[in-house]
């Protein structure tokens, strides 16, 4: 995949030379940044006024994925100096916030969803 | 490439994919009412496979703090969230909105003081999630105050407010920009706790003089505030599923927004930055209401009103956020049903910001059952009101105000409303007389075919069902 964006990227600018891994990465993240852009757009596009209230709550809980950054960068604090400490603290406060956000997030979703169920069986005289 | 799949690494990725799929799937089943509570466990699932994955990447530090650092965030979010009631909802959004922002702006600080070497395009990163987190973080954490009513809902007014935000909001961009442009200094880290600074108060000044009424569209730009700054981190961090998740939520987060501001007839700019120009117009409604005070309302007893609507053809009931405070949702629902078994038709005319939130009284009125084809949207419903026999409005108040419609003066002029002052008869149940949650005077409640019937919605609508089954 790496190799066929690079590929694709010296065929189209016609540079001989093969871009860095680092740049490769960034283009690639570029491309995947934009690429989301238009699914998130679409995936909304066509969803009743109803689930607006519950698709919210859904996507306050998917980016809670920030406590994955939280979590590495937890983990990547080595030292044990009051400097990394001050730093273990507050990554320690991301990672108890991101995670509230992920759990709170998809555990009201799920309550609202809850709700919503279909009409009973037995239907109501003048109901339509 | 033999190595491809023996690297832990590429194998963590592969998980990441996973959950980036888990993703999409859940946000597009999350769109049909039959299909969303499965999507949202989909998506929940993709959350877990990525937080599981993180846990194994090579190099990681700290594992038994993460572990007990999740654990904490779970048991303090899950114990409210499964307790809160209903009407609740909308702000529990907004706070676990907020601590996704504080996170990002956390990563951010972090990272900068941590990672050694950092390139001129990550501090770019670092510092905009750094702002966008803040400014998340705040402006969520004064939305749950205004939607708990810690705050008072109205506009909240000081002077030279516009020119202090504009100020404050250069003096950020301008410190990010020096930030940007110095690198990694002695001096980079004071600077950017005064940066963090900034923006937390920058957060707080732009949500507080916005009206309770717009606080679904707040948080819709909030949310998707959030999701960008994610993706900021995991450019950071180079990250992919962060990248991913942080922009799908961006992305659908601003259409959603758009999808909010135009139920309500405005654009987000009116709604984020209309108030801070509105002094003037906001303390001529104050006028106004004070002048509505000496209008005459008319008084009716729930016997009373339950004739008309028990030999009426066609009634719709307009439910509000008064209902969802009253949790009246079941009440209602008897109340039609009694209504149903005297073959009255019945609907519920739903405007799209009724409540909190869009879609808050939908998730209201399926908790008591009532079911989903009954519901009608604004635009479905509207233009029916005039050969509706009694509209019953139940704790709405600003989505049925025809100044929205006839008073350019009005602070919610423009704002698309449901017609309920065209029904040939209108009872509003209501709490008391004051005004609502926007702070602006109805003229139907003074409508000549309006009668009021005031009290507790619940106690209301319960009297009605007797009345209607006696009648």
């Amino acid at each position: 995949m790496l190799a066929l964006v690079t590929g694709f990227l010296q065929a189209t600018s016609g540079v001989e030379s093969a871009l860095s891994d680092n740049a490769t990465v960034i283009l690639l993240s570029i491309y995947v940044l934009l690429l989301a852009v238009f699914l998130g757009f679409e995936l909304i596009g066509k969803v009743p006024a109803t689930l607006h209230t519950p698709l919210m709550s859904g996507t306050n809980a998917i980016h809670g994925i920030v406590v994955l950054g939280a979590m590495l960068i937890l983990g990547s604090i080595h030292g044990n100096s009051t400097g990394d400490t001050i730093l273990k603290v507050i990554a320690f406060i991301a990672v108890v916030l991101g995670s509230a956000n992920v759990f709170g997030g998809f555990v009201v979703t799920d309550r609202m969803l809850e709700m919503f169920k279909r009409k009973p069986a037995a239907g109501k005289a003048g109901g339509k | 490439m033999e190595s491809f799949f023996e690297s832990r690494v590429v194998w963590i990725n592969l998980a990441y994919l996973v959950s980036a799929v888990c993703f999409i799937i859940g946000l597009k089943l999350l769109g049909s009412p039959a299909t969303a509570r499965k999507g949202n466990q989909i998506a929940a699932a993709g959350m877990a496979v990525a937080v599981i994955a993180t846990l194994f990447m090579p190099g990681m530090a700290n594992i038994v703090l993460i572990l007990v650092g999740l654990a904490i965030g779970a048991v303090l979010a899950s114990i409210p969230s499964r307790r809160v009631k209903m009407t609740a909802m909308p702000q529990m959004v907004a706070i676990f909105n907020g601590m996704g922002g504080a996170t990002a702006a956390l990563i951010s600080l972090v990272e900068f003081e941590h990672k050694v070497g950092i390139a001129r395009g990550e501090i770019i990163s670092i510092v905009l999630g750094l702002i966008i987190g803040s400014i998340s973080f705040s402006g969520s954490m004064v939305a749950f105050g205004k939607l708990q009513e810690l705050i008072s809902g109205r506009p909240i007014y000081y002077p030279s407010q516009r020119q202090i935000n504009v100020v404050i909001g250069i003096a950020v961009l301008v410190l990010a920009l020096v930030i940007i442009l110095l690198g990694q200094t002695a001096l980079t880290l004071p600077l950017l706790v005064i940066l963090f600074l900034g923006a937390l108060v920058l957060g707080v000044l732009t949500v507080l003089p916005i009206g309770g009424a717009d606080m679904p569209v707040v948080i819709a730009v909030l949310n998707s505030m959030t999701g960008v700054a994610a993706a900021l981190t995991g450019f950071v961090l180079n990250n992919q599923a962060l990248i991913i998740a942080g922009i799908l939520v961006g992305a659908s987060g601003a259409f959603l927004t758009l999808l909010m501001a135009r139920a309500m007839n405005r654009s987000v700019s009116n709604v984020l930055f209309g108030a801070w120009g509105a002094h003037a117009a906001g303390g001529g409604a104050g006028g106004a209401a004070d002048a509505a005070e000496a209008l005459p309302m008319r008084e009716v007893t729930a016997e009373d009103a339950a004739v008309p609507l028990a030999y009426a053809e066609k009634v719709v009931i307009v439910p509000g956020y008064g209902l969802a405070v009253a949790q009246a949702q079941h009440a209602v629902r008897e109340l039609a049903e009694s209504l149903q078994d005297r073959g009255v038709d019945v609907r519920y005319a739903i405007h799209p910001v009724a409540g909190r939130m869009p879609g808050h009284m939908n998730v209201l009125l399926a908790e008591a059952n009532v079911p989903y084809d009954e519901l009608y949207e604004m635009e479905q419903i509207n233009d029916d009101f005039a050969n509706t026999d009694v509209a019953i409005v139940v704790g709405a108040n600003d989505v049925t105000n025809p100044a929205a419609r006839d008073d350019p003066n009005s602070p919610i002029y423009g704002m698309p409303i449901l017609n309920v002052d065209q029904a040939k008869q209108i009872y509003v149940l209501k709490r008391g007389r004051g005004a609502g949650f926007a702070g602006i005077e109805n003229m139907l409640f003074h409508n000549p075919k309006t009668a009021m019937l005031f009290g507790d919605a619940k106690d209301s609508l319960s009297k009605l069902t007797t009345a209607v089954r006696e009648a």
